[in-house]
């Protein structure tokens, strides 16, 4: 009896969850399926009904070419890829290394940075974006990559981040280095550095997801193509009319599946990050 | 013991590195945040413009940006849809988030691949969902007015979604939690995860069902979860902006204008960076008030302890 009645919750949980799938996965299916199809009539007449997520009909990549060979694509792509690696990667090395002084290292004056550090994070970039523009303006740094990427290398919610998992090392290792003579960036390179695996991952998945589909900023500063990245470059190509749903949809997938791939590749170091990120309330 | 003045230099070597690390980071803090904020105070008690006009020299005006703002119907309209949508999207996308993570928090087969389904949309970036949705939400052929016909059997048709002043809104919070709710079904699973399970056993041996275990045990342990899931949902619904500005700029007729899309309008089209800046600053107190209500909740809950 139990049995059955627990097999019977068991298909009911089953379903409820796939049900709820279907709804997650349905628009990302949406927009792969009719990519791949050729003719433009043929996704405008399966808009409206299921056979929008059916692979049928004409086929192909012609749509992923056109967005190629139409539009500057690869120089898009370049943009994205470029600023976010860098942006990323800046990060990790400015926002570890404050981080470590601050966990680390004692100074005078550390507690009053660690407590600026903390009240910063409070400050959303939204707020400061009119004058931020007025600086870079100012600067003649409108229209470049070092405009879309030196705003945002430092940022205290990843310095907070590294704090935390920096305090938590026991404190021997660097006292036993210590005694032997090595510097402090000696052991920052050695000890801590390759100990600190989890918290980097973490900071580079957070700040690559916001980089990459960052819009309002590199919106006000970017002007021509030579430095737009692919979200602002596929806005502006789809509210240009008439629309070409097949060439926005390759659009869109190929802006998405770069990072889709990554997440099923270091997926459990996607969920460990987001999971850390609300630890610290 | 080693001798005080080889100590003493090692104390200062120490600290010099230590200012050397942190360096960069403070330079470039104060230089991108720091100053612009301090800037944004500044100019909203000015008439600065964007590209200064030399036969118009910026001048003080004192409070009178503030004032404009608060007689000003579109920033009044611009807030009211911020609170909507927080209204709407907080206890929605909250308590979709718990249900996600209670569905999740079991082993049993095939459950990670539910998990990664669930949370795939966060990792799909906001201008292109925004668009697919768009393409959803067509007037004519959508797949969902169309679906809507199909289940109302014929009764609703023809939603002009985006282009409709009532249900654009809705629209873009639709959209908006069925890209976010992946995120705080983590954070939630996260902390059921942290429910030690003894407490459960024991109300099990109490006879307590599963409905009396939610009740007096899951929740009470997730409240810190819930506060910050909360808090963190109401300052994303302020900072409310792609989504809106690809898909209705903010209209129609300003149906779907949010704080950020008024101050963008403001700073950036009209170059009026004195009065957006008043904006920010409001904008920035709003935020803060929520961050104090969220420490103090958190607090109170320390003190029990």
């Amino acid at each position: 009896m139990t049995k059955s009645n627990l097999s019977i919750r068991r298909i009911l949980l089953y379903f409820l969850m796939s049900i709820l799938a279907l709804f997650f996965l349905f628009p990302i299916i949406f927009m792969f399926v009719s990519s791949l199809k050729n003719n433009e009539m043929q996704i405008i007449r399966d808009m409206s009904s299921l056979r929008g997520i059916l692979p049928y009909g004409d086929i192909g990549v012609q749509n992923y070419i056109d967005v190629f060979v139409h539009m500057n694509f690869s120089r898009f792509l370049f943009n994205s890829v470029l600023i976010t690696s860098l942006a990323v990667f800046c990060g990790l090395v400015v926002n570890s290394m404050i981080a470590f002084a601050l966990a680390r290292l004692r100074f005078k004056g550390r507690t009053i940075v660690l407590s600026v550090i903390v009240a910063l994070i409070i400050i959303p970039n939204e707020s400061v974006v009119i004058p931020l523009l007025f600086i870079v303006n100012f600067l003649g740094w409108i229209d470049s990559y070092h405009v879309q990427i030196i705003p945002y290398i430092a940022d205290p919610f990843s310095i907070f981040l590294f704090y935390q998992f920096f305090i938590k090392l026991p404190k021997s290792l660097d006292e036993a280095a210590m005694i032997d003579g090595a510097s402090p960036s000696k052991i920052f390179r050695t000890i801590i550095v390759p100990l600190s695996k989890p918290i980097i991952a973490t900071v580079a998945i957070l700040q690559g997801i916001i980089r990459w589909g960052d819009f309002l900023w590199p919106l006000m500063v970017t002007r021509g193509e030579s430095f737009r990245p692919l979200p602002v470059a596929i806005q502006q190509f789809f509210s240009q009319d008439p629309k070409v749903w097949g060439d926005i949809f390759a659009f869109a997938s190929m802006i998405t599946i770069p990072l889709l791939v990554l997440f099923l590749f270091f997926q459990k170091w996607f969920v460990q990050s987001v999971a850390s990120s609300g630890i610290k309330s | 013991m080693k001798n005080p003045v080889g100590l003493g230099q090692l104390r200062k070597k120490e600290e010099r590195s230590a200012w050397l690390f942190s360096m960069p980071a403070l330079i470039l803090l104060f230089v991108f945040l720091i100053l612009p904020f301090i800037l944004a105070l500044g100019f909203s008690f000015t008439d600065q413009r964007l590209i200064p006009n030399l036969n118009l020299p910026t001048r003080f005006i004192g409070l009178r940006n503030y004032i404009r703002l608060a007689a000003d119907s579109n920033f009044h309209i611009a807030l009211r849809n911020n609170f909507l949508f927080v209204i709407i999207v907080v206890p929605l996308q909250t308590s979709l988030a718990l249900c996600l993570a209670m569905l999740i928090n079991r082993k049993i087969q095939f459950v990670n691949v539910y998990r990664t389904v669930f949370f795939s949309p966060v990792v799909t970036t906001m201008v292109v969902v925004a668009i697919v949705w768009s393409f959803l939400y067509h007037p004519d052929s959508g797949f969902i007015n169309k679906m809507l016909n199909f289940l109302s059997f014929g009764k609703i048709s023809g939603i002009s979604w985006l282009n409709d002043t009532f249900w654009a809104l809705p629209a873009i919070i639709i959209l908006s939690i069925w890209q976010g709710v992946g995120f705080q079904m983590i954070i939630y699973l996260a902390g059921l995860q942290d429910i030690p399970l003894e407490l459960y056993e024991s109300s099990m041996m109490d006879g307590a069902g599963p409905w009396k275990n939610f009740v007096h045990i899951t929740l009470p342990q997730l409240k810190n979860t819930t506060i910050f899931v909360a808090v963190s949902t109401t300052i994303l619904a302020f900072k409310l902006f792609t989504q809106v500005w690809v898909l209705t700029k903010g209209g129609p007729q300003n149906a779907t204008i949010t704080s950020i899309v008024y101050l963008y309008k403001q700073g950036f089209k009209q170059l009026k960076v004195g009065y957006a800046a008043s904006i920010a600053i409001v904008f920035f107190i709003i935020v803060l008030l929520i961050s104090l209500i969220q420490r103090h909740f958190l607090k109170e809950e320390r003190s029990v302890d």
